[in-house]
């Protein structure tokens, strides 16, 4: 029953934005469930499979801005073969069959095709966002006809996406008429890029607000491109190889100054020895730094470097930083909220590398911090105690001790205590991947204090299934859940099957699972998908159910066993 | 007496975390995998999974037991399964992949073949868990120019694509087809049968330094060297060592 019109209740509605509130907004009545998904603009699936295009165009006609993901997380480190799925092609059909007004698109881990990319720069005409992360199957024609078509493009962001590089001229398919660019990101294509092009393009796009350059671009024509857009905000360099004592080098310098409004830096993919001070000017202004694809900026230069980043609140860096470099970070940095170290060349000359030393000197001097990503050689527990007790306020802890089941340096004894702490002090803490020597003792400390996690990625870990059942019992909120290398097994993954129901997906890989399990948790469960991954040569798949299963993937899904699966690939 | 009593133990702890954690990835400890596997499932032995009480000094000794299992006997899949072997085509059975020595000097013997292919580092799959594009960081290529005395042009090898001096020797071999490796004790030689003409590897190193190749282990090599030159032993005086009698050719 409403007190309100609708159209007051939509009003109301308009100003909730966040997924999970409108979710919970259209189950409270019938009413208010056709309200929403009337206003509902702005959609997130993720996972592809979950649902059918066709089932989002019809309960959200509406929509205008769609993100999809496709692969599970482990695909990002080759544990997924690449045809495994996530096709953006169906979204795309269904979506222009339906004549959806789509004006935002941001996909992560799926396969686009340059088909799918025509078809999409054609059939919506009010287009203006394109954001691909991790993705793959396209090239850079794909790209062309999205600058071709898309008149009203704001912005066309490419992440890390395996791209094959025709040698575009599709910097040259945006039309003289465009004029809208906010926002251009092409640092992840490994070609040649036409230059004069992109000098045109900046040149006409005065609300140019980000723009990410890639390896083929040179000092001069950042130069160039700088000159014209003096606004920018985020700034992704190419090449900085230059001699210091030319031209050019001034020219920069002096544009750099100019730039005032940069507050995000990243690139640098090539740097030439003296070249930094040419940026030191932007520096003290800077909130966002990604170093992380940069080894050439190392030792006493970086230094150099951070110690002028007094504001900076996202530090993305190579370990060879070095323990004492994220002194530095920890003195300089008081901002800091977000880290990430990167592990780099082991074989570099000089190479430094980070323990346990560099992260408490961080918790110690950015008590800000709440994400963390940690490539380290060794990590103590000590040193996650003092972390934890620094830092309470973690949303997500990411170690990667790079030797998997290395126990604390000094006592070696498994990193139990040390994760113990990390969740029992961090009660906000949403996403945990642990690594290390560790015993089933850390998940009954993650079970019983981590009650907000959402997500867990566990390697290398774990006595017996209590591990995993501490984890599946305790963690309410627990929506993805990876696992590889661990001795976990049937009885733990048969335990709850109600829990899966619960989570958008479970991964598990070399761990002790076995085909007559797997089958059992299928059976009971016809609301999940259960996909066995099977890439080896074997003849008689599918016959023995004591036989272990290498990798299962499972997900909750409203539509069935996808048709798209490849033959290696078999849903139960 | 008790101070020579925790030394030993200390000792022992390092010896015992060696035998626990024998193919880690990265670690200072030069292995070898007894045979070359496709999959690496099957052969290894497991790992005990229990951690027992510790003792004083915090050793399990437990923990280095070693016991072999059948595949899904239900034991802890050690680290040591998942390393993924992956050959060169031209895999001799007698030698694995090899795990990198330590910074701290483990000398590397130069190899048990000669692979024709370079043998592939021993990796875990997946394992950093970092994406593609920063694992093209990671992986270290160290291309140097490699000239030959009467050769019209220069070739470039990337020396991270070798773990020994004859792995390099070899495809030095396949890089410049009229050269053949003939091994004379223990030296390595490069010749043309040609002409009898004998080449003596040479290398420019950091210090600008022409030094003969071999004389220092390889990681060593790796890091120092800036260029290679096969020099005509006519014009390496002073520098290769005097041609010992017999030479026995190793194909």
């Amino acid at each position: 029953m409403n007190y309100f019109p609708d159209e007051v209740i939509e009003q109301i509605f308009e100003s909730v934005t966040s997924q999970k509130d409108r979710n919970a907004v259209s189950l409270v009545c019938k009413s208010w469930y056709k309200i929403e998904r009337f206003s509902r603009e702005r959609v997130f699936i993720g996972n592809c499979y979950a649902i059918s295009p066709e089932r989002v165009i019809e309960r959200f006609p509406g929509l205008k801005s769609l993100t999809l993901k496709g692969k599970p997380h482990f695909a990002d480190f080759n544990l997924v073969p690449h045809e495994w799925g996530g096709f953006l092609q169906p979204w795309i059909e269904a979506l222009a069959d339906g004549r959806v007004g789509l004006e935002e698109l941001r996909l992560k881990r799926m396969i686009v095709s340059d088909e799918s990319l025509e078809l999409l720069s054609r059939s919506f005409p009010n287009f203006k966002s394109l954001v691909l992360v991790s993705c793959e199957g396209f090239t850079t024609d794909g790209l062309a006809a999205i600058a071709a078509n898309c008149r009203l493009l704001k912005e066309l962001d490419l992440q890390e996406n395996d791209i094959d590089d025709h040698r575009g001229h599709w910097l040259s398919c945006f039309p003289e008429s465009s004029t809208s660019l906010v926002s251009l990101n092409f640092a992840c294509l490994k070609g040649e890029i036409n230059l004069p092009a992109l000098e045109r393009l900046v040149g006409r796009s005065p609300n140019l607000k980000v723009l990410r350059l890639n390896r083929a671009v040179p000092p001069d024509t950042l130069q160039k491109v700088l000159a014209r857009a003096p606004q920018l905000v985020d700034l992704g360099t190419g090449s900085y190889v230059l001699d210091p004592d030319s031209d050019t080098y001034n020219k920069l310098q002096a544009t750099v100054v100019k730039c005032k409004s940069i507050k995000s830096l990243s690139g640098f993919l090539e740097v030439g020895p003296r070249c930094l001070p040419s940026i030191y000017p932007i520096l003290e202004n800077l909130t966002s730094l990604n170093l992380s694809y940069a080894p050439g900026v190392h030792g006493s230069e970086l230094i150099e470097l951070i110690r002028q980043c007094v504001k900076l609140q996202r530090l993305w860096i190579l370990d060879c930083i070095g323990d004492k470099g994220l002194g530095v970070v920890a003195s300089t940095c008081k901002e800091l909220q977000e880290l990430r170290v990167f592990p780099s060349d082991p074989f570099a000359a000089g190479h430094a590398f980070v323990t346990e030393e560099g992260l408490v000197a961080i918790s110690a001097g950015c008590p800000k911090l709440h994400s963390l990503l940690y490539f380290c050689q060794q990590m103590t527990n000590a040193a996650l105690i003092t972390v934890a007790k620094n830092c309470p306020n973690f949303i997500r802890f990411r170690l990667c001790i790079l030797d998997p089941t290395k126990p604390d340096a000094v006592t070696m004894r498994p990193l139990d205590e040390g994760f113990g702490a990390i969740v029992q002090a961090c009660k906000n803490i949403r996403r945990l991947s642990l690594s290390g020597l560790l015993t089933d003792r850390v998940f009954l400390y993650i079970g019983m204090y981590a009650e907000q996690l959402e997500m867990l990625s566990i390697a290398f870990a774990g006595d017996s299934d209590n591990g995993m059942l501490y984890v599946l019992n305790g963690c309410k909120k627990l929506r993805k859940l990876e696992i590889r290398d661990s001795p976990f097994g049937n009885e733990a993954l048969l335990k709850d099957v109600g829990k899966y129901e619960t989570m958008r997906s479970l991964w598990m890989s070399s761990c002790e699972v076995t085909l007559g399990g797997c089958k059992a948790l299928a059976k009971q469960m016809p609301t999940l998908n259960v996909e066995i991954i099977n890439e080896s040569d074997q003849v008689e798949i599918g016959v023995d159910d004591e036989q272990r299963v290498e990798k299962m993937y499972l997900y909750r899904t409203l539509v069935g066993k996808r048709r798209d699966t490849p033959e290696f690939v078999w849903t139960l | 007496m008790t101070l020579f009593f925790f030394l030993n133990l200390k000792f022992l702890s390092h010896v015992i975390f060696f035998f626990k954690s024998r193919s880690r990835l990265k670690s200072c400890w030069s292995i070898y995998h007894s045979e070359a596997k496709t999959k690496s499932k099957a052969k290894a032995p497991k790992m005990s999974p229990e951690v027992k009480q510790q003792s004083p000094a915090g050793l399990n000794y437990d923990e280095t037991k070693l016991t072999l299992g059948l595949p899904g006997s239900g034991s802890k899949r050690g680290f040591s399964e998942t390393v993924d072997l992956s050959l060169g085509s031209s895999s001799s059975s007698s030698s694995g992949a090899r795990v990198e020595c330590c910074d701290q000097g483990c000398v590397d013997d130069g190899g048990v073949t000669t692979h024709k292919a370079p043998a592939a580092k021993a990796q875990v799959v997946g394992w950093p868990p970092v994406r593609v594009s920063r694992k093209k960081l990671m992986k270290s290529c160290k291309y140097v120019k490699v000239a030959v005395d009467g050769a019209p042009y220069l070739r470039k090898v990337d020396l991270e694509m070798y773990n020994s001096y004859q792995q390099l020797l070899g495809a030095l071999e396949d890089m410049f087809s009229f050269l053949t490796i003939r091994n004379c004790l223990n030296e390595s030689k490069l010749m043309d049968p040609a002409n009898g003409v004998e080449y003596v590897p040479t290398y420019e190193d950091r210090d600008g330094d022409w030094m003969l190749v071999g004389d220092v282990p390889w990681k060593m090599f790796v890091e120092t060297c800036k260029r290679l030159r096969l020099m005509k032993s006519s014009e390496a005086i002073g520098l290769a060592p005097s041609t010992p009698p017999r030479c026995r050719s190793t194909n």
